[in-house]
């Protein structure tokens, strides 16, 4: 589904703020493959994320999905494969507008826009339908503008937006983090639900081990721009915070510097 | 009193420019100053083609596509060579007073002996004041009809997305550099329409009519929304419509009451100023009430 074969990105090259973000980095996720992201800050984990979305090229090396190489496409094109939830729940969605409007453009994501009218009464049941699945009391609320909902309400509708035109892959950078501990649970709730309902290629970078244990079926930690660690199947089912520091410790050869940033 | 209709029709003429400027600065976020060039760019290029014989709403419509082309240039300087919206809006303008220059030949072009749309429009009344406000009406339903249909569509709602959030649209498979390009094309083509307008109204047109012109726009768009509410995207359209035409109006009434016309730009540079930073004021007496209170 996903390939990404050896890229590397530095930003500002030459400069006093030189930054090696990613190092030599391969990657390969499989249809259905929900990958949880884990790593420091500066670990690289937002910059792969970015180098898949398009916000920037990569310096080097290849990314394709299914076969097609997209690596020079840009952010708007690759927009055809890959839904995306931000970690700002202000990113994914267009405040001024309403929940139906927002919804529209969603569902036509990839796809050029025409000429015929953008939110037609005609998909309102479906919108409300979608909506409903969330839970949220959103379905009696289409014409709302989106600016008066809350963080949480706001990062399930990007997420509900992200999936509705069926993504190839689907990116999610921290879209718990800015969120209460409550609402974050509940997010996170509602992407295991639609994600393992649906069989999405799913990245999804997190800031709390626990999170990245008990989400998804492969595991990925990330260390100085590169790939540390990478566990798959019944290995990461019955992975443990413990277990994991444990193979922290032996790949990177140090201890971690600030556990809270991994336990935060 | 003999000075209501022409006032009005003044609003409505120029709250087609208040629209484009409104598509820009409201829709788009952005502070497009080509507006001062592309204003008098209709003017003249109406009122050259007019005085060459040619049918008004044939030299209306080249205005506009002459207009459009000014936004085309002015999108370009800022999404392909990433030349900030407000200098970019800032040389097409500067680039827009010499073009204007070489399409009139001179600074001023009378239009009182050559026909106009409002000559050709005078079988609507008797009285040219009435012929003036009913042609501005006219336009104005048009004007605001298209773009009502037009946001309203696929492109327009990208259009509108943009300036809320450029990375929500984007994450959504559109280009940005494609919806601003747009934006700014349909803007600075009313805006030359507005000017080709204004000068068949004024009876001429001059290459220093475009300054300000950006400051009555927002003049406009501010006081329509602060009076008249943005709920909706049509009620926005409306605000913008009656801000054009309250703007003339206080306008006219300092006038009456003996302001000289020379500090109508100072006046109008201080209204806009107010009128922008009303949201700060109201919280810094809102944040001042709560602390006042027990």
């Amino acid at each position: 589904m996903l390939d990404i074969q050896h890229i590397a990105k530095t930003f500002n090259p030459g400069t006093i703020t030189e930054k090696v973000a990613l190092v030599d980095l391969s990657l390969h996720l499989s249809p259905g493959e929900f990958v949880t992201v884990i790593g420091g800050n500066g670990a690289g984990k937002s910059t792969l994320m970015n180098s898949i979305a398009g916000t920037f090229f990569v310096d080097r090396g290849t990314i394709s999905i299914d076969g097609e190489d997209i690596t020079r496409w840009p952010e708007h094109r690759r927009a055809k494969y890959i839904g995306r939830v931000f970690q700002d729940p202000m990113m994914g969605t267009a405040a001024g507008m309403m929940i139906e409007e927002n919804l529209a453009i969603a569902s036509r994501r990839g796809r050029m826009p025409s000429l015929r009218w953008s939110a037609p009464k005609s998909d309102q049941q479906k919108f409300r339908d979608l909506l409903a699945t969330l839970g949220l009391g959103l379905e009696d609320r289409l014409e709302s503008k989106v600016g008066l909902l809350s963080g949480g309400q706001r990062q399930a509708l990007t997420l509900l937006m992200a999936t509705m035109a069926d993504p190839k892959l689907l990116l999610l950078d921290e879209h718990t983090a800015a969120l209460d501990p409550k609402t974050a649970e509940q997010v996170l709730r509602l992407t295991k639900d639609i994600v393992e309902s649906r069989h999405l290629t799913t990245l999804m970078i997190t800031h709390n081990m626990r999170d990245a244990l008990r989400c998804g079926n492969r595991l990925i930690m990330m260390y100085d721009g590169r790939i540390l660690i990478d566990v798959a199947g019944e290995e990461k089912k019955h992975l443990t915070v413990p277990d994991l520091l444990q193979m922290f410790e032996k790949a990177a050869g140090s201890t971690l510097d600030s556990d809270s940033l991994l336990l935060s | 009193m003999d000075l209501i209709i022409p006032t009005l029709s003044m609003g409505l003429l120029w709250s087609i420019l208040a629209i484009g400027v409104y598509l820009t600065f409201r829709v788009l976020d952005i502070a497009d100053l080509t507006v001062e060039g592309s204003f008098p760019l209709g003017a003249a290029t109406a009122a050259k083609l007019l005085s060459a014989g040619s049918d008004p709403l044939t030299a209306i419509g080249v205005a506009g596509i002459a207009g459009m082309l000014s936004g085309v240039v002015t999108g370009w300087l800022t999404t392909k060579l990433r030349i900030p919206a407000l200098l970019a809006g800032i040389l097409t303008m500067i680039a827009l007073y010499s073009v204007n220059l070489r399409i009139m030949g001179k600074a001023n072009l009378s239009l009182l002996a050559t026909d106009t749309i409002f000559t050709k429009s005078a079988f609507l009344s008797d009285d040219r004041t009435v012929v003036v406000l009913i042609v501005g009406l006219i336009s104005v339903l048009l004007v605001s009809g298209f773009c009502y249909w037009f946001f309203g569509t696929e492109i327009g709602a990208a259009i509108r997305a943009t300036g809320f959030n450029p990375s929500m649209i984007r994450a959504n498979g559109v280009n940005t550099n494609f919806t601003i390009m747009l934006g700014l094309l349909l803007s600075n083509g009313l805006v030359a329409v507005s000017g080709a307008l204004v000068a068949q109204s004024n009876g001429f047109a001059d290459v220093g009519m475009g300054v300000g012109t950006i400051v009555i726009g927002l003049a406009s768009v501010i006081i329509g929304e602060v009076l008249f509410g943005t709920r909706t995207f049509w009620n926005c359209l409306l605000s913008v419509v009656l801000g054009s035409i309250v703007y003339r109006v206080v306008i006219a009434l300092v006038l009456e009451m003996g302001m000289p016309p020379n500090d109508l730009k100072l006046f109008t540079a201080i209204l806009v100023a107010i009128a922008l930073s009303l949201p700060l004021l109201q919280a810094r007496f809102k944040g001042r009430q709560r602390k006042e209170a027990p």
